[in-house]
């Protein structure tokens, strides 16, 4: 089963490449906050996969609730910073 | 169960690839949220429950079905309080003429 969980990160980690592109390339600061909360869900997936990787499941949860948790409220924390000193957007002209 | 967990896990790992190229190829800031939001959502939801049916029932995969939970709920709510910052600061959105005109 080992293999399967193995292949199963490799797929998810490029999926973070893709991401990671949106994230240094994007046009307005707000791209940058969501592909950051995409990267940080898919995150989540890798830490448990690698808990079944090394038969160490009951450790690495914990280590993925915590995850989840500080990556909901950076998302809500920077929407709201961002919200009240406003976005910059340059690749579109209104 | 192994086989439901792979095809769960299988499916997950579709959509989250989907979403992650939905969120590189779309044009504006809206129509890659949409990608976003809702294919990682459903995504990382189907991923978290294979992960659990592959223990069987125990603590670690009552956690993950918990943390399973948690990313259902609080993931829209996320990505509704980023979209809703965009839009009361006037993030243009992407149109036919507009597109054509650059």
């Amino acid at each position: 089963m080992q293999p399967f969980f193995l292949a199963t990160s490799l797929i998810i980690l490029f999926a973070v490449l893709l991401t990671l592109y949106r994230v240094i390339r994007g046009p307005a600061i707000i791209d940058r906050i969501i592909g950051v909360n995409v990267i940080g869900t898919k995150t989540i997936a890798v830490i448990l996969l690698t808990g079944y990787l090394f038969n160490r499941v009951e450790f690495f949860v914990d280590i993925a609730v915590v995850y989840a948790l500080i990556n909901f409220i950076g998302a809500l924390a920077l929407s709201k910073y961002f919200e009240r000193r406003g976005v910059e957007h340059k690749g579109l002209t209104r | 169960m192994t086989v439901l967990a792979v095809v769960l896990v299988c499916s997950g790992v579709f959509f989250l690839l989907m979403g992650a190229i939905g969120l590189l190829r779309f044009p504006d800031f809206y129509t890659r949220m949409h990608a976003a939001g809702k294919c990682d959502t459903l995504g990382s939801l189907l991923l978290l429950t294979g992960l659990a049916c592959f223990g069987g029932i125990d603590l670690a995969s009552v956690k993950i079905l918990l943390i399973a939970l948690f990313i259902f709920l609080t993931s829209p709510t996320a990505t509704h309080a980023i979209a809703r910052s965009a839009f009361t600061r006037n993030v243009p959105l992407w149109t036919k003429e507009r597109a054509e005109r650059q």
